[in-house]
């Protein structure tokens, strides 16, 4: 195997391994501030891996919003709720034990399984049609999903205005 | 081919991700946790869209589909965080558990 794709596949399993221990961190750690932390770290991985993919654009959106917007989000609303007693986090961290026992085995199980999976895939070719770039195709064929997006946000809003309107 | 075995190892990371989303969304019982479970699954489809994206180079394509996406989980976490907060305030806790209201 060529030398430079050697390095370049051992580069991208590190990264995923970070994004991996990324994402047992959000779920494991025992305050809920550190694991919004661990998950802004997952979304920077992410966002590495992606310009890796030559995937700019996706990843800046996933910087600023991910990694920024909802961190700030996790942490406004955990500020807004009660810490938890120590009585609370011990009988949380006991239920911890007893409930994530067989997550490891079943990463082991899935991992192990895919590894040995004889997958062996054909090359997708790109059609004549394929538009490589993403302006054209965002304000063109996909326009309509900037539509989309557009309702998806107001709604958002609407909710939040609502969720949060004084009782007169 | 060069591609492909570049980017083989992807698809078994983002099932691993996607399975500590789910198995962490199935056995929790704090409501920020599951939020933050729910993250970790759409993190590992993002990255599903964007691998999809390099193998069949439609990247431009996928990076749409990843923009909508983003747009979407963060409307949908920015609303799940005001209900949760919501119902802390009712109930005064943030365990599912004491969600009761419409037992029968």
């Amino acid at each position: 195997m060529d030398p430079n794709l050697k390095n370049q596949i051992l580069m991208n399993i590190i990264l995923m391994a970070a994004m991996l221990l990324g994402a047992l961190a959000t779920v494991m750690l025992r305050q809920l501030v550190k694991a919004a932390i661990a998950l802004a770290f997952t979304s920077v991985v992410l966002c590495i891996i992606m310009f890796k993919l030559s995937a700019p654009w996706a990843a800046v959106f996933e910087l600023s919003v991910c990694a920024g917007l909802i961190t700030v989000v996790f942490i406004s609303a955990i500020s807004l709720v009660k810490p938890a007693t120590e009585e609370e986090r011990t009988a949380h961290m006991r239920f911890k034990v007893r409930r994530y026992f067989l997550l490891p085995i079943v990463l082991l199980v899935v991992g192990c399984g895919l590894s040995f999976l004889k997958i062996n895939p054909l090359p997708v070719i790109a059609g004549p049609e394929a538009i490589s770039d993403m302006r054209v195709l965002l304000w063109g064929p996909r326009a309509l999903d900037l539509l989309g997006q557009i309702l998806v946000l107001l709604a958002g809003v609407w909710g939040v205005v609502v969720l949060f309107k004084e009782e007169k | 081919m060069n591609l492909l075995a570049l980017l083989m190892p992807f698809g078994i990371f983002v099932a691993l991700i996607a399975v500590v989303g789910l198995y962490s969304l199935i056995v929790t019982r704090d409501m920020l946790r599951v939020l933050l479970a729910l993250e970790i699954v759409t993190k590992a489809v993002t990255l599903l869209l964007i691998v999809g994206g390099a193998v069949s180079g439609q990247m431009a394509l996928a990076q749409t589909l990843v923009l909508t996406l983003i747009v979407i989980e963060v409307v949908v976490i920015v609303v799940a965080a005001g209900i949760v907060i919501a119902v802390f305030k009712h109930t005064g806790s943030l365990d599912v558990r004491r969600l009761r209201n419409l037992k029968g």
